[in-house]
């Protein structure tokens, strides 16, 4: 009953709009024996939904961290809009940034300082014109947007995990990206919640026509959310398609995500 | 023995690069200046109560230890400004320093250390924040700037603790004592005193920042980074104390 509510875009119409994100030979090690990537290639058109699985470990994280200069891969190319981030002065690459929103795992709320604060420190820095007013409305709308108006004088640690994610996405969104990577968006949350937060990942891409790549070990949020899933496997892009695709898939390996 | 060494060269190099860093961001806009006001009143106001007490018992401690053997020699009279010379060049500024480090040095360490494993920083770096600037340039800034004045606070709290002192077993009023007090100061007891608690809070703010902000993933890191903090910033004000000592020989 619930695949009926998967909302996939026809192939053909997403790549009229174009890559967004092109990541071509991405090579990354943590010592001399640990070689995380041996060379990722994917690319993500405007308006598309990519969620990259894979176990743990495998890298996943670790390729949206690169792609918003995080983590500086030891080869390859990563275009975003167009532009090579990896030759990009700190100027230019905050340019970049400032159109990505990212989702950590933990939330990564500012501990110090309220949901407003948290939201508004983003804000003010990035559009100064707005005056004390146009920023709390902003604020406002945002957080009406993700269902928390009443948390906006709550400190960080007076909400609980759900809502920690909620104002995350909150502070990602009040930027208004065009590219929002989420990394792991319901590890730790219960059953309702992860949906929740998949429901609210789906809306936020229906009112902001945002290009999403989500990495999560959660299929029920990798079903509702994904217009194309790539599995990561020993460095490398193992399989790749629609979520009805890979549950059919002959290669065992790739089945056992969908069990 | 040589990791050892070879590590501690490491540190050397990566704190200077670090320090370097601070200079060359410290002079480029934009300033952060509320939050530079914030660390100015966490560090030095909150910290007046601590440094207050310090200094009080200093001068009275200073002062009740020093005068049976002042008194051996009959020289009971010089003990208001051999206090004051103590205090101001030498015990005020260390004690407080170290104080400082304590109390300040490990809280960054620990803020910082915490910030970076909860990917807090990754966090101000995605959103084209600059988080060197935001969090360690004001707070190095601020330490800079605000021990030196809790040292001339511990100063006058201490010659205070020094009067009770004095007064315990004799007599002697306010205005005589500090008469004595500002007798027995000159230009080289201050200046070269005053000028070193800079050097301190700067490098109080420069190992907090440094060790919170290199803080390795990990929640055992966050202890680590304040401690480290406290024992590498409380080791250097003792080095920037006696180079201090020697460079002022030198010139008076």
């Amino acid at each position: 009953m619930e695949q009926e509510t998967i909302t996939i875009l026809p192939q053909a119409k997403i790549e009229e709009k174009g890559p967004v994100i092109e990541i071509t030979g991405l090579v990354k090690s943590f010592g001399e024996n640990n070689h995380v990537l041996k060379g990722v290639n994917l690319s993500v058109n405007k308006g598309e939904d990519l969620v990259i699985l894979g176990r743990s470990g495998s890298g996943k994280s670790i390729t949206i961290k690169c792609i918003v200069g995080l983590v500086l891969p030891d080869e390859g190319e990563i275009k975003v809009f167009g532009e090579n981030v990896l030759n990009l002065p700190t100027s230019k690459l905050n340019e970049v940034r400032i159109r990505i929103g990212f989702l950590f795992q933990n939330s990564a709320l500012y501990d110090s300082m309220t949901v407003k604060q948290n939201l508004a420190f983003t804000l003010q820095r990035h559009a100064s014109h707005l005056t004390a007013t146009e920023v709390e409305n902003e604020i406002n709308a945002v957080l009406e947007s993700v269902g928390l108006a009443e948390a906006i004088d709550k400190m960080p640690s007076e909400l609980s995990g759900g809502m920690r994610k909620r104002i995350a996405l909150a502070r990602t969104l009040i930027l208004k990206p065009e590219i929002i990577l989420y990394d792991e968006p319901t590890t730790g949350l219960d059953t309702i919640t992860s949906k929740e937060i998949s429901e609210l990942i789906l809306d936020i891409k229906k009112n902001n026509n945002t290009t999403s790549i989500i990495i999560t070990h959660d299929m029920a949020c990798a079903r509702l959310t994904a217009d194309r899933i790539m599995i990561l496997k020993d460095g490398v892009i193992h399989a790749e398609g629609s979520y009805l695709e890979l549950e059919k898939s002959e290669d065992e390996w790739v089945r056992s995500f969908f069990i | 023995m040589t990791v050892y060494l070879k590590n501690i060269f490491n540190d050397v190099g990566n704190v200077t690069l670090f320090a370097s860093k601070f200079f060359k961001q410290v002079f480029t806009p934009p300033y952060e200046f509320k939050e530079f006001i914030k660390q100015c009143y966490v560090i030095g106001y909150k910290s007046i109560p601590l440094v207050a007490i310090t200094g009080f018992i200093m001068g009275l401690v200073l002062t009740l230890q020093s005068r049976p053997t002042l008194s051996k020699f009959g020289a009971e009279s010089w003990l208001p400004g051999m206090v004051a010379l103590s205090l101001i060049r030498e015990i005020a500024p260390v004690i407080t320093a170290l104080i400082c480090a304590g109390k300040i040095s490990s809280g960054i360490g620990a803020e910082l250390g915490a910030m970076k494993v909860t990917e807090q920083i990754d966090a101000m770096e995605v959103a084209a924040i600059n988080p060197f600037k935001y969090l360690v340039v004001t707070r190095i800034l601020a330490t800079t700037l605000m021990i030196p004045l809790l040292v001339i606070l511990a100063d006058g709290i201490g010659m205070m603790g020094g009067f009770i002192g004095i007064n315990m077993h004799g007599d002697i009023s306010f205005y005589r004592y500090l008469a004595k007090v500002f007798d027995s100061l000159a230009f080289i007891d201050i200046v070269p005193a005053t000028i070193k608690t800079f050097f301190f809070g700067f490098f109080i703010g420069l190992i907090g920042c440094y060790k919170g902000y290199n803080a390795e993933n990990g929640t055992a890191s966050v202890g680590q980074a304040a401690n480290s903090a406290v024992v590498t910033a409380s080791l250097s004000i003792f080095i920037i104390d006696m180079l201090a000592v020697q460079i002022t020989d030198l010139f008076y």
